[in-house]
């Protein structure tokens, strides 16, 4: 029923952007107030909608932008940020029939169920004293600066529909990710780039889960509100690029005269969406000039480099870790990063010294680098799997790993209070 | 229209169609569906209506025995409720200030007015059958061509508004043909309809577009939204699944101009018919086109369960315009559907032969290989027959093969491969489709909140959403059914539900599909919500009119192609599009139709224009799916087997919009930017929207840089100036003249970029090396990159992808 309402709610966007001249992103305010509100404070500028919306709001916003390190195949929480001595004990001991039974178990089914002790040490780190596991030692040194959420739990247990419920909280298909409605909502700050980019990394694991374009999708809204998947390597962001041949300043020409003539064909009758595809082509231009710049690092200096661990555009988790911090300060609201090597079904003590590494050093790096810029402030961080790993042993090859588990997980959150998400935190 | 300070709320659009609907109105007659429910609805039902569990004061306002309580007038002309929500006491004032909702002085008066007329209810517009009602009286009836017209001018008189003229001739072959057929007209077609003086000229015009074999092209791939037709899977690995053949099945059908009621029986139940016939047996890939998992650990109840509640979510927002889905864990908050409805909807598919969670490995299937059975492929009689050469051939050189040594066996090896190789060509190009066979239904149980793992609940059988039962047999006067309801002893089966769906009786199918057929031709909706004629949907604009089209479809025999006709050569179809702001503010949403509407062509014919006024477009009908160029690395992110994307070349690189392999977790991104839905779930209307990703496919997508190359060859093989090469290439896309300013501007750009290709030939030639077709070897490469610059910029205009 949602459903319906929404698409009423479209269709009154349309008509007020119309009849405004241009897109107001009104929405989410006036969604949160359901009083009357003239919307004659809307301008084209979204910059201007946040400021309206945070006027709309009964408390103050804290954070201007999200940065959703997806860690795709479901980390284990018991090798990170769920210390359990309890397990360790039970280590090998036949998991209690009356903590599983009537429980969904995904590869495990008629299995025999034992327990399985974390597979690394743990340590209490910071002033907080938070325990967190030796693979993580970079992210260990910033325990003071992050919230570990261990409730956190979910109602899929498989990756394709858990990672579905994590951006849209619904496992059905066709409803807009998170990124999606905050763009919806409170649109974007940035002029020349998409307001909600997705990044995915290479390395970690030989089978890499595979990741769905409905984990950005924006449903039953408009497709201007979809995720961009932006690309490290290659061609960032689809058709970015001029065609071969065709320099900046011929594709400018080209834009120039698409708009002359749009402009005379405008004259015609009353056609406002002229106006509004007019000023589409200048952002796409703005698009295609901007992503080279975002892109070239060499104006990162050397230390910073070295922090993350990268030094070039290699598709790395380290780089594009890099590339969130410079997409954050060029003001996209949201900004997805997935790390696909996270599914150890077995040899998890391997698989987690091989994929931890990877995030480990780039993460507390981007923590730190905006805590340095003064950013961190107002950057929601948020660090976590589809869901989490089992405390049970799976068997299937090699050494022992863990099976997918839904009724308990770690996700990591940065300077944030006052979480509200879908699920039990 | 009212104050804009009153639009507010995600429902007031609503609420302010109504108020004008209310201010045409003389005060006399208040309808309750119109005017008087949405009301309730929004400010009322939350603790006074149908759930129960949050009713306030034991008092319950949807149902006018319950209600009667406190609409009773006292002798001085009080009630109850009027006096709750006039209270000037805020403390005691309904509704109460913590609710977070009130009534505006425009919706006081409509509740008062509308206790005063006696407090009348009104069933659900859509659950009642259509009313066939005499169109009304107009004033200008010169202006009249069909009865549609008599019910939009009525309602454009009354609100003091008028029709807008006849859209020009060129408008209306390009409207007519963006419509039917997807497709912009020939020079030479408008040439001819332009000079075409007959006085059934357009009529004559309709009908050959009615006859296009591009017409079931392009309702197919409406069509194909609501049914989510895809080439992969969905979930996951997102695997292929070769269902190209039901494609081709629902354009051949449009095409025929199949009855709906047909249309809908073989898809639901074409092998339930008796011996059914290759066709049927296609159809019925209808019912295997929903996601599916291979994923390791799911389990096969559970995905079982998953594919069930999406086909009652499909099949029922398909046919009935409802949202039974939402009653997958609980009874529908809105309107009267239980979740009993929804599992006993479910087991009318629990016949159905299929794998939760086909994880074996792909199997051979009448020599094809799927993971997702059953399957079959539907080679025409001529590929069956070579097919079968082939293999008695190979059968043949086999045999031979054993006597033979040295050169002639290694010649014969030869041999042999090239006739598997052929026989494997051959395959490539057959259509196939999963397929419906039946097997013992599966038990259907009642699930407590949707939970698979939840054994406790009823059983049920097949069974037809209780209230729409009802209803039809209090409406035929019979409390037995007297309807085309067959109350059967066995078992219903998906035939019965077919025959329920397109029985005469049945409220929603016809109304559901006439309102979608208007919004192909008009925009929207007469009801703007096209997936829910529910409770919480839009009461239609015209809801006579919805009505008259309804019954018309009907009593015609479910004839698409006749409703179809009869909407496009009403004079309220044919009016101009143009408008003054004066006109816009009039009604900026159009709902009076005292205009056309203009609105942007979907992605496939955005594609389909631009390949077609190129000359690239390859014009084939059906077959399989095509690889359109795509950027290298789009499917990096898929996995469970990773994915390469070889495009097609030939002729296959150049098909309509509607072949491009979709997959659903990666569809086609100049499909997707402009608002192809990844057909995941059922969509009835795609949203549209305006991007600039939407300008970089236009302008950067190789595509689009080699149907404008194209295009540019022709222009330069024109006679005449610079001037007259542009005149010639605006005619051929846009269909118009060119305006002077217009040659001026590309002139001059020609001009620019001839002189900067002559310094820079290689860059030329770059820009002439995208995509596969060649220019001839005589055109000058440094005139023809230049060209290409001036026609992308025609290709990118915003009169080219708008149908006016």
């Amino acid at each position: 029923m949602l459903h319906a309402n929404f698409m009423k709610a479209i269709a009154r966007r349309q008509f007020l952007g119309s009849a405004a001249g241009g897109m107001g992103s009104i929405a989410l305010s006036t969604l949160l107030h359901q009083d009357a509100r003239s919307e004659e404070g809307s301008t084209t500028k979204t910059g201007a909608d946040s400021e309206l919306l945070a006027q709309g709001l009964h408390h103050p916003a804290k954070a201007k932008r999200v940065i959703f390190l997806n860690m795709s195949g479901g980390p284990s929480q018991l090798e990170s940020f769920d210390y359990k001595p309890k397990l360790a004990e039970l280590d090998g001991r036949p998991m209690p029939n009356s903590l599983t039974s009537g429980e969904q178990i995904a590869q495990l089914q008629g299995e025999e169920l034992r327990c399985m002790a974390p597979q690394c040490a743990f340590a209490r780190h910071g002033q907080s004293g938070q325990q967190i596991s030796s693979f993580f030692p970079h992210t260990a040194k910033i325990a003071d600066d992050i919230c570990i959420v261990r409730s956190m739990t979910t109602n899929q247990i498989n990756h394709d529909p858990a990672a579905t419920v994590m951006n849209s909280g619904t496992a059905i298909s066709n409803r807009p990710s998170m990124g999606s409605w905050l763009l919806y909502g409170i649109g974007s700050e940035c002029e020349n780039l998409p307001g909600f980019i997705v990044l995915s990394s290479k390395g970690g694991h030989n089978l890499p889960q595979p990741l769905s374009s409905r984990q950005w999708h924006s449903g039953f809204l408009p497709s201007k509100y979809q995720g961009v998947r932006f690309r490290s390597t290659g061609d960032s962001v689809p058709y970015v690029r001029n065609p071969a041949g065709i320099t900046d300043g011929r594709q400018r020409d080209v834009l120039d005269a698409v708009r002359s003539l749009n402009q005379i064909q405008a004259q015609q009758s009353y056609e406002p969406e002229i106006a509004s595809r007019i000023s589409q082509y200048e952002m796409a231009f703005r698009m295609q000039t901007s992503v080279p710049d975002l892109l070239d690092i060499s104006d990162e200096p050397e230390h910073v480099l070295k922090m993350y661990g990268t030094n070039a555009a290699d598709g790395s988790f380290a780089f594009n870790c890099l590339l969130a911090r410079r997409l954050a300060e060029r003001g996209v609201r949201f900004i997805q990063l997935y790390h696909r090597g996270w599914d150890h079904h077995n040899d998890i003590k391997k698989f987690m010294g091989l994929t931890a590494p990877h995030v480990d050093r780039a993460t507390a790096a981007l923590i730190a680098d905006l805590k340095q810029r003064d950013m961190l402030r107002d950057t929601l961080i948020v660090w976590g799997g589809e869901f989490g790993r089992t405390p049970m042993s799976q068997n299937n090859k090699g050494g022992p790993g863990r099976d997918h588990h839904k009724n308990g997980f770690s996700n990591v959150a940065c300077r944030w209070r006052h979480p509200r998400w879908n699920h039990s935190w | 229209m009212t104050s804009s300070r009153t639009i507010c709320s995600a429902t007031v659009l609503m609420l302010v169609s109504m108020q004008v609907a209310v201010a045409q109105q003389s005060a006399s007659s208040l309808s309750y569906n119109r005017d008087v429910r949405p009301i309730l609805s929004e400010t009322c039902f939350p603790c006074h209506g149908p759930d129960a569990a949050t009713r306030e004061a034991d008092l319950r306002l949807d149902v006018r025995d319950f209600a009667k309580r406190v609409l009773i007038q006292q002798s001085d002309g009080t009630s109850m409720l009027v006096d709750r929500i006039t209270d000037p006491d805020p403390s005691t004032r309904m509704p109460p200030a913590d609710f977070g909702k009130s009534l505006s002085a425009k919706q006081l008066e409509v509740l008062t007015q509308w206790v005063k007329q006696d407090a009348a209810y009104q069933s659900h517009w859509a659950y009642v059958p259509p009313k066939s009602s005499r169109p009304p009286q107009v004033k200008r009836e010169a202006w009249v061509i069909n009865d549609i017209d008599r019910f939009v001018l009525s309602n454009v008189e009354q609100c003091g508004l008028d029709v807008s003229p006849a859209a020009d001739r060129v408008t209306l072959i390009r409207r007519l043909s963006f419509d039917l057929i997807g497709l912009p007209p020939t020079h030479q077609e408008v040439t001819d309809f332009v000079k075409d003086n007959r006085s059934d000229a357009y009529e004559r015009l309709v009908d050959r577009l009615l006859t296009s074999k591009h017409f079931g092209e392009r309702l197919a791939v409406y069509w194909l939204d609501l049914v989510r037709y895809a080439d992969t899977v969905g979930y996951h690995g997102d695997q292929d699944r070769g269902v190209s053949g039901y494609r081709a099945f629902v354009i051949n059908a449009f095409n025929d101009n199949m009855r709906f009621d047909r249309f809908t029986r073989e898809q639901l139940a074409g092998d339930l018919l008796e011996a059914p016939t290759r066709q049927q047996r296609l159809a019925t890939g209808y019912n295997r086109l929903n996601m599916v998992t291979r994923e390791g650990g799911a389990q096969e109840k559970d995905y079982l369960a998953r594919y069930a509640a999406d086909r009652v979510r499909t099949t029922a927002t398909v046919w009935l315009g409802s949202s039974l889905g939402c009653a997958q864990c609980h009874d529908h908050k809105f309107d009267p559907f239980t979740q009993r409805d929804f599992y006993r909807f479910a087991a009318f598919f629990a016949d159905i032969k299929e794998k939760g969670v086909p994880l074996e490995l792909p199997q051979r299937e009448g020599g094809f290989e799927t993971a997702f059975p059953p399957f079959e492929a539907f080679p025409t009689p001529q590929e069956a027959r070579r097919r079968s050469e082939l293999g008695d051939e190979l059968a043949r050189l086999e045999a031979a093969m054993e006597d033979l040594s040295g050169d002639a066996l290694l010649e014969a090896k030869q041999k042999l491969k090239e006739v598997f190789k052929e026989k494997l060509r051959l395959e490539a190009t057959m259509l196939t489709s999963a397929i419906t066979e039946t097997t013992q239904p599966r038990t259907m149980r009642v699930l407590p909140r949707g939970n698979w793992m939840d054994e406790s609940g009823e059983v049920v059988i097949p069974g037809f959403p209780e209230f729409l039962s009802l209803s039809q047999r209090a409406a035929s006067g019979d409390e037995m059914g007297n309807s085309a309801v067959v109350v059967k002893s066995a078992r219903l089966n998906r035939l019965d539900l077919a025959n329920w769906l397109t029985s005469s009786e049945n409220p929603l199918t016809a109304r559901v599909f006439a309102n979608r057929l208007w919004k192909l031709y008009f925009g929207s909706g007469l009801s703007r919500t096209l997936d829910d004629v529910g409770a919480q949907g839009e009461l239609p604009s015209h809801p006579e009119l919805l009505d008259h089209l309804a019954i018309r479809f009907v009593q015609n025999g479910w004839d698409i192609k006749d409703l179809i006709r009869y909407i496009v050569t009403s004079a309220t179809y044919r009016q101009s599009s143009a408008m003054t702001r004066e006109q816009f503010d009039a009604d900026p949403n159009n709902r009076h139709l005292a205009r056309q509407s203009r609105f942007r062509l979907d992605a496939e014919f955005i594609r389909d224009n631009a390949l077609s006024v190129s000359g690239l477009l390859n014009p084939q009908i059906g077959g399989r799916s095509a690889r359109p160029y795509q950027p290298a690395g789009y499917y990096a992110d898929l996995n469970f087997p990773p994915r390469e994307y070889e495009p097609d070349n030939g002729a296959n690189q150049y098909r309509r919009g509607i072949y491009t392999h979709w997959q659903r977790t990666f569809l086609h991104p100049s499909l997707l930017v402009f608002d192809a839905p990844t057909r995941e779930e059922c969509t009835a209307e795609r949203a549209i929207s305006n991007s600039p990703t939407q300008a970089l496919a236009l302008l950067n997508d190789p595509t689009y840089v080699e149907a404008a190359r194209a295009l540019a060859i022709r222009m330069l093989q024109q006679d005449g100036t610079e001037q007259n090469k542009i005149a010639w290439a605006v005619q051929q896309v846009l269909s118009r003249n060119a305006r002077p300013k217009e040659i001026e501007v590309l002139a001059s750009l020609y001009q620019k970029h001839v002189t900067e290709f002559a310094h820079d030939l290689y860059a030329a030639k770059a820009h002439l090396a995208i995509g596969n077709h060649q220019a001839p070897k005589d055109i000058n490469p440094l005139e023809l990159a230049a060209w290409t610059s001036v026609s992308r910029v025609i290709l990118n205009l915003h009169e080219t992808i708008h149908r006016y």
